[in-house]
């Protein structure tokens, strides 16, 4: 009974981030439209879509092998599961201590491993264009988003996420380590989710896309699987930078409902902001071509590497 | 009969197997009958090693037998760590023998590969148990001869008989630096036993360690020590370059333990600060030179200079731990290095294994001339995918755990006191993130090029399935990442003894926390549950597949590819190994390998195809090798002169020469005095 009572936040976090996903990403096309003075999509716009797609029958090329089909699903649960191990609405659920930063890093790792994979699959030039591009975007990508982990780690003597957060309510206090990380993840969370400045999620048919590209020869219900990765993945960055450099309201570990409710109000208020400020930030600025984002992700990487050495020299705990 | 004995009888057994294999006169009998008998002695071994190394009382067996220099005999001893890697090296040669019951059918030399394979084998084996300096010496020849002779099977491509040149030189340049370290721990007294050698303190450890790290590290791959691996690793036949690869390496990692951790005394605090940059500069350049590949095998053979890399961070830090005498750490450090010999001893082997039967199927190792395999071999291409996920560290396979593991290890180290270790260990950290990232991309163009896609060439359109022998070798050891991968706590609690030996600490034991997590340190610090990363993974994808299907739509229905309305039809459009490469070439590349590109596009009219010319130089070959290999040349030239002297000469110069050596011995007595 108790580890039912246990496990029931931990559940509703996992049903909450699935539902959630659509709705931060059809609420950020809503910012956008009406920044650009455009009437823009209902906000349940990507749901129907969701809707519709998985209705649909899917077309598949002839030479698709048993790795195009199985892909979608890998990819989602990769990345649901990530997701699903971010703290939103309170730390210390009772599965927290799962996969700590560095495994939810490497778990993204694992999804787009096979999404890149499955963009080869079929043999295509625009699925090996967006397949190298994003593969070469990760090299720096990642190496970024672990220096910036062990930058949080090192200040917070800890790399679950839970801790961090706790550390940080209790703890925090405005550090030049930190600033360096805040900026060097918002540079990964854009890279990382194709959004503009590196991708541009709305283009097709160009030779700059990257994600597009990948995901190009599916359809029906296997590219609703993909999109829903997609979103919950934008969730998992704005959860992410949310839990770590603004934890507060998070529910502490083993609260009652009325901490819950605070915490869940609290990260809807986070969502949001995020989401605007996304939209804002892509109104604002042109895409890159593409060998410039290596220089973009360069600063990510810097900044967290000097984060961590500021860390590194000027505390031994 | 102790351990040490059992162990050792299978040597004369691994020599006397060829002997039998005479008896046949037919080549598939005796092809069947070598690697049946290196299956059964190896797994025999392997027991023994296991037993050894999880009876958690047993003490170190030793045995003395009179072979070898009169006056020293040969000594034998498996302790923890001798045991450990006992187990690693019968693990892989059982898995490559069970391999090559199929592989080896197809071989076209036999007679070339069946006589040295038990004998590398038992080689391999005599090095992990020598407990004394000769036979040591003498193990590590032999198993680099016998491995030489293995490269140089098929001797007829003039580019394996170049690898099997510099193979020797460099394998006899090791055998050189181990020869001197060996001299040095015995110290003038020359106590040869590795027993005396522990007892005694070394008058200059640091120059053995200089010269372990070129002996060991020549043979695991160190960069700059690395530039013969790739091109005799791959040279080999299949099951072969899976033993070179993914066993002979650690062998190395072995001797570089047992001499800097076990006999050398306690380190100093700059050792670490040698090791790990080294180690950093070892995996970044690795994986790029793998990167840049597009032999199949080739690109392994790199990549084991990277899995290299990665565990040699691991024991350099342990060193840094050890220095300050921090136990704890220490055992983290070189648990995490232990835990990636042995995974890597997996993953490189199971993908080599993949590479034989492509090789087997088609006839190719370049990439180029590959695609679509998925569809014609698709066992053989979900056990190799199984081997790109773990060793490209993605969880929950078991690349992720160990390389998790080296990370907490570095998040430890901002508690040592030197300055340099400050500023070099998070450099290395990143280098580290750098190339886990790296790896991923390179495996996903070894996976993506040579499975997916459509065939380039009509070989790949007509391949064939590997035989039944090489899968199940191949599915064995993908089901040894996976389980390695969900409970590591099992394997890091066995290697907990080991650690203890080396540096007097230990890892918190593991198999007694809830649900099978790992703990490094505390809980509030870390921890990661590959088990139930791995059951919620594969229940949301069930849970998923099973909504969807059940509540939507199953219709499918196939087509030609989309490609954006463009279909083109020729496989000769798709993205291919070297434009898979080419982002990352043009970001890395400049400063690894000094590219460049030139670009021939014909005026506009002009019907000429357009032309791309890629160079790539390898740095460590053009500034140390090549160097010296002119420069030896060069003397040798200068020197054929004495060749055509008179007799008179002759005698003036040996008595020049022998002038020359009193005075310098003059000298030398003087200063000594």
């Amino acid at each position: 009974m108790v580890l039912i009572l246990d496990l029931i936040p931990q559940g509703v976090q996992m049903a909450l981030v699935l539902i959630l996903a659509p709705l931060l990403l059809g609420f950020t096309r809503r910012v956008k439209a009406r920044l650009l003075r455009r009437r823009g999509p209902p906000l349940l716009q990507v749901y129907r879509d969701l809707l519709r797609l998985i209705r649909k029958e899917v077309v598949i090329a002839q030479n698709a092998s048993w790795l195009f089909r199985s892909g979608p699903y890998l990819i989602f649960a990769a990345t649901w599961v990530a997701a699903a191990l971010v703290p939103t609405f309170a730390t210390g659920l009772y599965f927290s201590w799962t996969a700590d930063l560095i495994a939810i890093t490497a778990l993204l790792g694992s999804a787009r491993f096979f999404l890149a994979l499955v963009g080869m699959d079929i043999g295509t030039s625009f699925g090996g264009i967006g397949a190298s591009r994003e593969m070469m975007f990760a090299s720096l990508a990642e190496p970024a988003m672990i220096m910036i982990v062990f930058t949080v780690a090192l200040l917070a003597g800890s790399t679950q996420l839970s801790e961090v957060a706790d550390f940080m309510l209790t703890h925090g206090s405005l550090r030049v380590s930190l600033g360096l990380a805040l900026v060097g993840l918002i540079i990964v969370a854009l890279a990382e989710n194709a959004r503009i400045p590196v991708d541009n999620p709305a283009t097709h048919l160009e030779l700059t896309m990257v994600h597009e590209a990948m995901v190009l020869e599916y359809s029906g219900r296997h590219l609703a699987v993909l999109e829903v990765a997609a979103a919950l993945k934008l969730l998992l960055y704005i959860s992410l930078i949310a839990c770590i450099f603004f934890p507060w309201g998070l529910a502490p570990t083993g609260s009652g409902p009325a901490a819950y409710a605070i915490g869940a109000v609290s990260y809807a208020g986070k969502l949001v902001a995020g989401g605007f400020l996304l939209a804002l930030f892509e109104t604002s600025i042109a895409k890159m071509r593409v060998f410039r984002v290596p220089d973009f992700l360069g600063i990510a990487l810097m900044l967290g590497l000097l984060g961590m050495l500021l860390l590194f020299v000027s505390r031994s705990f | 009969m102790t351990p040490v004995i059992a162990a050792l009888w299978s040597i004369p057994a691994l020599l006397g197997v060829p002997l039998l294999a005479l008896a046949t006169r037919q080549w598939p009998t005796a092809t069947r009958l070598v690697y049946g008998a290196c299956l059964a002695i190896c797994l025999a071994v392997l027991a023994v090693a296991l037993t050894q190394l999880l009876t958690t009382e047993s003490p170190a067996s030793s045995l003395r037998l009179p072979l070898g220099l009169p006056w020293i005999g040969a000594h034998f001893r498996i302790d923890f760590l001798s045991a450990f890697f006992l187990a690693i090296v019968n693990l892989g040669g059982g898995a490559a023998s069970l391999y090559a019951l199929g592989y080896g059918e197809h071989d076209v030399s036999p007679g070339r590969v069946l006589p040295f394979y038990p004998a590398f084998l038992a080689g391999m084996n005599l090095v992990i148990l020598a407990d004394d300096a000769f036979s040591f010496l003498f193990a590590w020849e032999f198993m680099s001869l016998t491995s030489w002779a293995l490269v140089m099977a098929h001797h007829e491509d003039p580019d394996n008989r170049r690898a099997g040149y510099i193979y020797i030189v460099m394998a006899s340049f090791g055998t050189l630096a181990l020869l001197l370290a060996f001299g040095l721990l015995a110290g003038p007294a020359g106590s040869y036993a590795f027993d005396e050698m522990r007892g005694a303190t070394c008058a200059q450890p640091g120059l053995v360690l200089i010269l372990v790290l070129l002996g060991a590290g020549s043979k695991a791959g160190l960069v700059p020590l690395h530039v013969w691996l790739p091109l005799a690793h791959p040279a080999a036949p299949s099951h072969v370059s899976a033993l070179m690869s993914g066993v002979m390496t650690k062998v190395a990692v072995y001797g570089f333990i047992r001499i800097i951790f076990d006999l050398n005394g306690a380190p100093a605090w700059w050792w670490s600060i040698v090791v790990i940059p080294l180690a950093g500069a070892t995996c970044v350049l690795g994986v790029l030179s793998a990167l840049m590949q597009h032999d199949l095998k080739r690109l392994l053979a790199y990549h084991t200079v990277e899995n290299i890399g990665i565990i040699f961070i691991g024991l350099g830090l342990a060193l840094a731990f050890a220095a300050h005498n921090m136990p704890a750490p220490a055992a983290l450090a070189l648990t995490a290095a232990l835990f990636h010999v042995f995974n890597h001893s997996i993953f490189k082997s199971l993908l080599f294994f993949g590479a034989g039967a492509v090789l087997t199927a088609t006839g190719e190792r370049d990439m180029e001339h590959l695609g679509g395999l998925i569809h014609r071999m698709p066992l053989t291409a979900f056990a190799f995918l199984t081997g790109c996920v773990a060793i490209s560290a993605l969880p929950p396979l078991n690349g992720f755990v160990s390389e998790w593991l080296t990370f907490q290890a570095i998040l430890l180290s901002p508690i040592l006191p030197s300055w340099g270790l400050k500023l070099i260990v998070p450099a290395v950290g990143a280098m580290l993130a750098l190339s886990a990232a790296l790896a991923a991309a390179c495996f996903v163009k070894a996976f993506g090029v040579t499975f997916l896609g459509r065939p380039r060439t009509p070989v790949a359109e007509e391949a064939q399935e590997a035989d039944n022998a090489s899968l199940a070798a191949m599915f064995a050891f993908a089901a040894l990442c996976l389980i390695a991968g969900i409970i590591p706590g099992f394997i890091i609690d066995g290697l907990a003894p080991v650690a203890q030996g080396l540096v007097g600490g230990r890892m918190p034991v593991q198999s007694a926390i809830p649900w099978l997590s790992i703990v490094p340190v505390a809980e509030s610090r870390s921890s990661y549950n590959g088990l139930l990363v791995f059951g919620f993974i594969a229940m949301s994808a069930l849970a998923a597949v099973e909504i969807i299907h059940r509540f939507a739509s199953r219709a499918v229905r196939r087509g030609p590819a989309w490609d954006c309305g463009f279909p083109d039809s020729r496989p000769q459009t798709q993205y291919t190994a070297d434009s898979f490469a080419q982002p990352i070439r043009r970001v890395f590349g400049e400063v690894a390998f000094l590219a460049r590109e030139e670009v021939d596009m014909p005026p506009p009219g002009d019907v000429r195809p357009a032309r791309i010319t890629v160079t790539l130089r390898d740095l460590a070959w053009d500034s140390i090798y090549a160097p010296i290999a002119g420069g030896t040349g060069y003397a040798a030239d200068k020197l054929n002169y004495l060749q055509f002297l008179t007799i008179r000469q002759f005698l003036s110069v040996v008595f020049v020469a022998l002038i020359l050596l009193l005075v310098i011995l003059m000298f030398a007595m003087l200063v000594w005095s």
